[in-house]
């Protein structure tokens, strides 16, 4: 029966897709480029003043960059982290509970980080 | 033929006291540090975001995130986190390439496994050099 999938699913699961699986790829890929391309904006203006490393952030399109690399990263991280969480923590309630503050923490860094680049 | 197979029982899950005889192979090294270093930087992510926020505020802030900088254990910390920046990156690109089928067989695994730990360790220690 077609049912019985739905019934063996499990709350704190991987969500049995490819989403997430593409998702941590493609965040992978966008952070790698983005270090590479910061690293060499930073080699070729060598920032030495506060002024001069602000200017490099406040800058639109780096600011951009720098928002999608960080949002990036906490998508990355929740799907490295639930792995985690699933392979070790084998109660459902303290995995869901994991989960949760998981979510919680990455969703306040990622206004946290919105934050910080917007009053620059 | 069948039977024997199932027999083996794969995966095989360990205990903690074999696991201290059991030589895990150089990928197995790859993986495990990629996983332990994401854990690292996860963990971590609070400082980094707060350094990085004091570093670009004001120049209060960032006079206060140059003494911080400056001082033996936010070094050391930042240290650790640069290996695993590295590593990761190097795990992380290795496993993507898998993912597109290159490499896959065991000695080319066992290739790029040591060529992860070769470029991730000199790479950390350059930027060790450079940014501490």
């Amino acid at each position: 029966m077609g049912g019985s999938a739905v019934i063996n699913r499990i709350v704190v699961g991987a969500h049995y897709g490819l989403k997430d699986w593409v998702a941590q790829r493609a965040t992978a890929v966008i952070m790698a480029v983005y270090s590479v391309i910061l690293a060499a904006v930073l080699l070729v203006f060598r920032p030495s003043t506060f002024e001069a490393w602000q200017a490099v952030f406040a800058n639109g399109v780096i600011k951009f960059f720098t928002f999608l690399f960080f949002v990036s990263l906490f998508y990355h991280a929740w799907i490295g982290v639930r792995d985690i969480w699933m392979d070790y923590i084998k109660p459902v309630g303290l995995r869901l509970t994991l989960h949760v503050l998981t979510i919680a923490a990455l969703v306040g860094y990622a206004a946290w980080a919105a934050a910080i680049l917007w009053r620059l | 033929m069948a039977e024997m197979m199932i027999k083996k029982e794969r995966p095989r899950n360990l205990d903690l006291a074999s696991l201290r005889s059991y030589k895990l192979p150089l990928p197995g090294k790859v993986s495990i540090f990629h996983r332990v270093s994401g854990a690292g930087l996860f963990l971590m992510l609070p400082v980094i975001l707060w350094l990085f926020q004091a570093s670009v505020t004001s120049p209060e802030t960032f006079a206060v995130f140059q003494g911080l900088v400056a001082s033996w254990p936010v070094k050391l910390i930042l240290a650790g986190l640069i290996w695993a920046y590295a590593h990761h990156f190097c795990a992380g690109i290795r496993f993507l390439l898998m993912d597109v089928h290159v490499g896959v067989d065991k000695p080319q695994a066992r290739k790029s496994a040591a060529a992860v730990f070769a470029v991730s360790i000199p790479l950390s220690i350059i930027l060790w050099g450079v940014l501490l």
